[in-house]
């Protein structure tokens, strides 16, 4: 065989290789899209792994640890008092309740109660931070799904409520003014008659947002029916929160296992929504940012005089044993598990955020959807990333 | 009609041409300035830009600066030359947009006899270019921002030439020119004195046509495609620089552009009541005329786009299939009745 023959049968082999990839049907496989960790939606490093089909969701799979700060580890190596201002970084838009069940948790080892003065401001700081919270998932609902106005009078709004929390403690964010006991300070003069007035313009706002997404016809339809949760499903998932109750459980820390602060002195009500999709998880946080401003307005009626600071010793060593304590924060049941050896720092703190049980009802929830509501459901179930990986 | 100056056809059609092309980032400024800066600014409780100049009037040119500046990115993946191409491409459909739009008797670039079927197939043309982007940027998001927008500027196409068909079957012009003379000779039940604006009598085909260039300009409710918050910018998400600056001109000229076909077609264009339509001042007039009933249309734009959340893609498609679809074949129908009766 001479080389040119040999050059010919390569051409020709090469030319009906190529016939047959051509005539191969054309692969139209999944495509694998990475929602983050980069990505407005997630407000953090959220990762969230999508299988596509077109626009549509086959799987949905989140992978958190990309903002893992070993809150958990950290706190061993710290003393009671310090430990608060870490966990103040958990849920950093309502941070004052971060601090409480932590606190509450080694009062109950230390069996020290609070004198009531200090339970109902307590109680009050509480409430605020979840008006202060809830406010910006109102606003940034918006945002998630394209009304770009609403999130800047949410902003706006919650700046007010900021500035009250910061009066009473000096920081807006991470107040850091729960102490075991008691509270480090008094309120301030003449701060429960701003209070009152800015507990005002929050109920104006909860309107507002009203008028502008819940009553919209776009936002319904964007938000009706989509992510349905059922109950039993929700309790499967151990969801927690507006958005268990947004599924028709009636389920409230607050009423159910009050801790000692001051809810039990009040009239209010749960708030439920039988739908379980995203409109009821953004209506049920809607009428509690409302009913919450009507407590603190209770709350600031029915302040008790008296100490502030029940008798604790100086160094803060807490005796052997474990407690556990949770309270309804604003984003979910928030639980401290704290083993005490006896030393001035715990043994072992396991946190019990709301964000990361809520995020992993992702991968069920949004088997079926497309990208468009991926974005809407997660707005909704509503997680803070500092709260999920801690 | 005649010329202001007795000038070669060519030289003439150059001149107008070069106005045209500086007419374009002009537009774009007033419209980002006044809308996107200061109105967003207001509505949102915020100031908006005001250091750089007065008021901050200044800040778009500092803008336009900075994107000058910036690396011209290409991805690794890319399809370079088509990446290129694609933002040119979209400009360049405003721009032959620009080219029809009356601002006078005799302010126009080219008085086309068929000028509006021709303003509906260029405006079509930025979709070839969008495709072109979120193809050749190899990247998902890119990828489906373009195909959304391929579906829904296909599907707000149709409902747009529809409702533009009323106008037409009632001026029994394609002709801007002659739309706006329709306009002005025309009569409200005997009464001349405001002629026939066409939003009176074809207000249906008016909403229509809003509605659908909402769409077409992909702005709120309508902006899947880019959507921020999901897509994260989708087809121009991997553009920096210049070319990104191309898209945003575009965008914003687009919107000037459909706004003045708008003020063109239902509003009486550049005509004032009083004047004859070919008197020789209304060149002067009428492009202040036009401006200011851009601007009015526009800010109907923009207000509805800063208001409104999002709608999602299989809704929007639901929307222009079964509703303004529908709702402007009837609207030919009963004009096409009423042509025939009176």
């Amino acid at each position: 065989m001479t080389a040119t023959s040999d050059r010919e049968q390569m051409a020709y082999i090469s030319s009906q290789a190529a016939d047959a990839r051509v005539n191969v049907e054309l692969d139209t496989g999944d495509m694998t899209l990475n929602i983050g960790p980069q990505h407005p939606a997630t407000h953090g490093t959220l990762r969230i792994a999508c299988q596509l089909d077109g626009e549509q969701v086959i799987r949905a799979e989140p992978m958190m640890g990309y903002m893992h700060r070993g809150y958990e580890k950290l706190c061993e190596v710290r003393t009671y008092p310090q430990c608060t201002t870490l966990i103040n970084r958990i849920d950093w838009l309502g941070s004052f309740a971060n601090e409480v069940p932590f606190i509450l948790a080694a009062e109950r080892l230390m069996e020290v109660e609070a004198p009531p003065r200090a339970q109902w401001i307590r109680t009050i700081l509480f409430e605020l931070s979840r008006v202060a919270n809830l406010a910006l998932f109102l606003g940034d609902m918006g945002v998630q799904i394209g009304a770009l106005t609403p999130v800047f009078f949410a902003f706006r709004d919650r700046e007010r409520v900021l500035n009250q929390i910061e009066e009473v403690t000096g920081g807006r964010f991470h107040p850091n003014f729960d102490r075991i006991g008691g509270l480090k300070d008094d309120i301030p003069k003449g701060w429960i008659e701003e209070t009152r007035s800015v507990m005002v313009k929050m109920r104006t706002f909860c309107d507002e947002m009203e008028d502008l997404l819940v009553g919209n016809e776009i936002f319904q339809a964007r938000c009706r029916g989509v992510g349905v949760i059922p109950p039993e499903v929700a309790l499967g998932y151990g969801l927690s929160g507006a958005n268990l109750r947004a599924s028709g459980v009636d389920w409230d820390l607050r009423r159910d296992a009050n801790p000692g602060l001051a809810w039990d002195q009040i009239e209010w009500r749960v708030w439920t929504h039988p739908d379980g999709d995203s409109f009821a998880r953004y209506w049920v946080r809607l009428q509690e940012t409302r009913e919450a401003t009507h407590m603190v307005d209770q709350l600031l009626d029915g302040l008790p005089s008296g100490p502030i600071m029940a008798k604790v010793p100086r160094i803060i060593k807490v005796p052997a044993g474990e407690a556990y304590v949770s309270t309804e924060n604003p984003l979910g049941e928030m639980g401290y598990y704290v083993v005490s050896k006896g030393d001035l720092g715990p043994f072992r703190v396991k946190i019990r955020t709301p964000s990361f049980n809520n995020i992993s009802i992702v991968p069920w929830v949004m088997k079926g959807v497309y990208v468009p509501d991926v974005i809407t459901i997660l707005g909704s179930l509503y997680f803070i990333l500092g709260d999920i990986d801690r | 009609m005649t010329t202001l100056l007795a000038l070669p056809y060519w030289q003439e059609t150059g001149i107008k041409l070069g106005l045209a092309l500086a007419i374009i980032p002009t537009t774009s400024l007033i419209l980002v300035y006044l809308f996107l800066f200061k109105m967003m600014a207001f509505m949102q409780s915020r100031l908006g830009p005001n250091d750089t100049g007065p008021y901050g009037t200044l800040q778009l040119i500092a803008e336009a600066i900075k994107f000058l500046q910036k690396e011209d990115i290409h991805p690794a993946q890319a399809d370079r030359r088509v990446f290129r191409m694609a933002p040119v491409v979209v400009l360049g459909s405003t721009f032959l947009l620009y080219v029809i739009l009356p601002a006078g008797p005799d302010a126009v670039v080219e008085n086309l006899d068929t000028g509006i079927f021709y303003a509906m197939a260029v405006s079509s043309l930025s979709v070839l270019g969008i495709l072109m982007a979120g193809w050749s940027s190899a990247n998902k998001y890119a990828l489906l921002g373009g195909l959304r927008a391929a579906g829904q500027l296909i599907a707000y196409e149709l409902p747009l030439i529809l409702a533009v068909m009323g106008v037409v079957i009632q001026a029994e012009t394609l002709n801007l020119q002659e739309i706006v003379v329709a306009q002005a000779t025309g009569e409200i039940f005997g009464f001349g004195g405001i002629g026939n604006p066409f939003i009176f009598t074809q207000f249906l085909a008016f909403l229509i046509f809003m509605i659908a260039a909402q769409a077409e300009l992909t702005q709120t409710p309508f902006d899947m495609p880019v959507a921020e918050t999901e897509l994260v910018g989708g087809f121009h998400i991997e553009y920096t620089g210049f070319r990104f600056l191309l898209f945003f001109m575009a965008e914003f000229g687009t919107a000037f552009a459909f706004a003045a076909l708008a003020s063109v077609m239902f509003l009486g264009g550049w005509w004032i009541p009083g004047f004859d339509v070919d008197d020789n001042i209304l060149n002067v007039l009428g492009p202040g005329v036009m401006l200011g009933k851009i601007l009015l249309i526009s800010f109907f734009i923009f207000w509805v786009r800063f208001t409104y959340p999002r709608l999602r893609e299989d809704q929007l498609q639901k929307f222009a299939w079964k509703v303004l679809i529908p709702l402007s074949l009837a609207n030919i129908v009963l004009t096409g009745i009423f042509k025939v009766v009176f």
